[in-house]
């Protein structure tokens, strides 16, 4: 419980922005971020759910990717349909290995002049040289250093952000705008990562802190900690890098065949595309689930998933305590017999065999912009 | 008349004739944030000072809970299974965790008493 030397440790162009406003920080990917402002992240949780939390993810990594073919030379190292994309559109997708296990995931969005990609912290310097590795060299690759990224989710962040720029309003989710926030150009993403509806605005590093606090001075609006970013994806089902997904699992295993577009499963031509398109055709063998403990007590990343006989059928990748479901939830991987939305297991807590079921991902409606 | 100690774990003990009651301190609780689960000892455990002896679940991660002196496990406070945040409410009274029937007097020499506790936090 003794405090961290963030000496060390880099800071995001809002670092001053969460101790003025008293965030518990934590080292995370190499930077010194909030886990928690003084509410705490039960109710920062449910302020999310209810109303606006403004969260700052500037520790991902942002680039541009820039030159004619960028697209098509992209694809060469994910599954995902890059060359579809319709102007100032969005898509997930992740950078596969050889064996169709997943480095990364990512967002890329397609701009004028140029392809702006969002990766996680912990593997930018990893992207980064994969992408310098694997694009022909007319391809640029624009790390944006001075950048931060603030994410603004929750039912009210439409009609809070709208005061700044009427405009995103209307935007489609998974679109994207250059648009001024108080005379500053940022770009505009509708997306997040809570499962409600959102934005990620990525704005000049000198400029982010008071775009931030302008943000968080309308009255819906409060910061939001790792903690609960971290609860409201897991209620969502969406994937953390590192504990839901990571090099040994696929994008099918973990239930992203969504993902891979139509073009891309007919043509393959992305790394791990045998296994992975194998794997379309004819299933994974394991397969991401949702778990709801029946009794109180969370299970937590690595627990171990057993059958009703006592056999092991798989490892817990993600849980804990859900605070709109009232309840613990949990993410893990299950041999396939086992995948089915009610299927009854045990997971294995301190010793005990606690009972599960098997349920249906995500835990709570999502509640994206669907104009 | 009661006597309270504290442990560098951030428990206490309240020490009435031979039952120690013991839980985790307001510093402690205040650490952990939002407690959503307890498990709790079963009565008629025996435990040496220093077992894991509870585990105290938050939205974020679990900690373990040690005992403080050795002793039998007596009581648990069952209310904590509906409602587990009076632990964050009343960490020093109503959010006790369990009792132990003392076995080994002499362990609480050792702990520490309010002003040290006190002194201890304060570096932190």
């Amino acid at each position: 419980m003794s405090g961290t030397d963030g000496a060390s440790l880099k800071r995001t162009p809002l670092h001053d922005l969460h101790l003025s406003r008293g965030a518990k920080m934590t080292p995370f990917a190499g930077y010194d971020m909030p886990v928690q402002f003084s509410d705490g992240v039960l109710k920062e949780h449910l302020h999310t759910r209810a109303a606006a939390g403004l969260f700052d993810v500037s520790h991902m990594g942002q680039l541009y990717l820039r030159g004619t073919g960028a697209a098509a030379a992209l694809e060469v190292l994910v599954p995902g349909d890059i060359q579809g994309l319709a102007m100032g559109r969005t898509r997930y997708t992740q950078f596969t290995n050889a064996s169709g296990g997943i480095l990364d995931d990512l967002m890329v969005t397609k701009g004028e002049d140029a392809l702006f990609v969002v990766v996680n912290a912990a593997c930018k310097e990893a992207d980064i040289e994969l992408l310098r590795a694997g694009l022909p060299s007319e391809i640029a690759i624009d790390v944006l250093e001075e950048r931060a990224l603030i994410a603004l989710q929750g039912p009210a962040a439409a009609a809070v952000l709208a005061r700044f720029a009427p405009a995103v309003e209307k935007m489609k989710f998974m679109s994207s705008i250059e648009i001024e926030l108080r005379g500053v150009s940022c770009n505009v993403g509708r997306c997040g990562y809570t499962g409600e509806d959102g934005f990620e605005i990525s704005a000049p590093a000198g400029e982010a802190g008071s775009i931030a606090e302008a943000l968080l001075a309308e009255s819906e609006v409060a910061p939001i900690g790792l903690g609960a970013r971290d609860s409201l994806r897991l209620e969502s089902g969406l994937c953390l890098y590192g504990h839901d997904i990571d090099e040994k699992t696929t994008p099918i295993e973990a239930g992203l065949q969504w993902s891979i577009g139509k073009r891309r499963r007919a043509e393959g031509g992305f790394p791990g595309d045998a296994v992975i398109l194998d794997q379309v055709a004819s299933g994974a063998p394991r397969k991401r689930i949702g778990l709801k403990p029946d009794g109180r007590a969370p299970a937590r990343e690595g627990t171990r998933i057993l059958s009703s006989q006592g056999n092991e059928i798989g490892t817990v990748t993600s849980g804990g305590f859900g605070p709109t479901v009232g309840g613990p939830v949990s993410m893990g991987y299950a041999v396939r017999e086992f995948t089915e939305a009610g299927t009854p297991v045990l997971l294995e807590v301190r010793g005990k065999m606690l009972p599960a079921t098997v349920t249906a991902l995500p835990f709570v409606p999502q509640n994206y912009y669907r104009g | 008349m009661s006597e309270v100690k504290f442990t560098e774990d951030h428990e206490w003990v309240r020490v009435n004739g031979d039952v120690a009651t013991v839980g985790i301190t307001e510093y402690a609780q205040e650490q952990l944030g939002d407690i959503v689960f307890v498990d709790l000892p079963e009565s008629g455990a025996e435990l040496a000072q220093g077992d894991d002896a509870a585990v105290i679940e938050s939205v974020k991660a679990a900690s373990d809970i040690y005992a403080p002196i050795s002793g039998e496990v007596g009581e648990v406070n069952d209310a904590l299974d509906a409602e587990p945040a009076i632990v964050n409410q009343d960490a020093q009274g109503e959010g006790w965790l369990f009792t132990l029937a003392i076995s080994e007097p002499g362990e609480l020499d050792n702990l520490m008493d309010a002003d040290a506790y006190k002194a201890f936090v304060a570096k932190l």
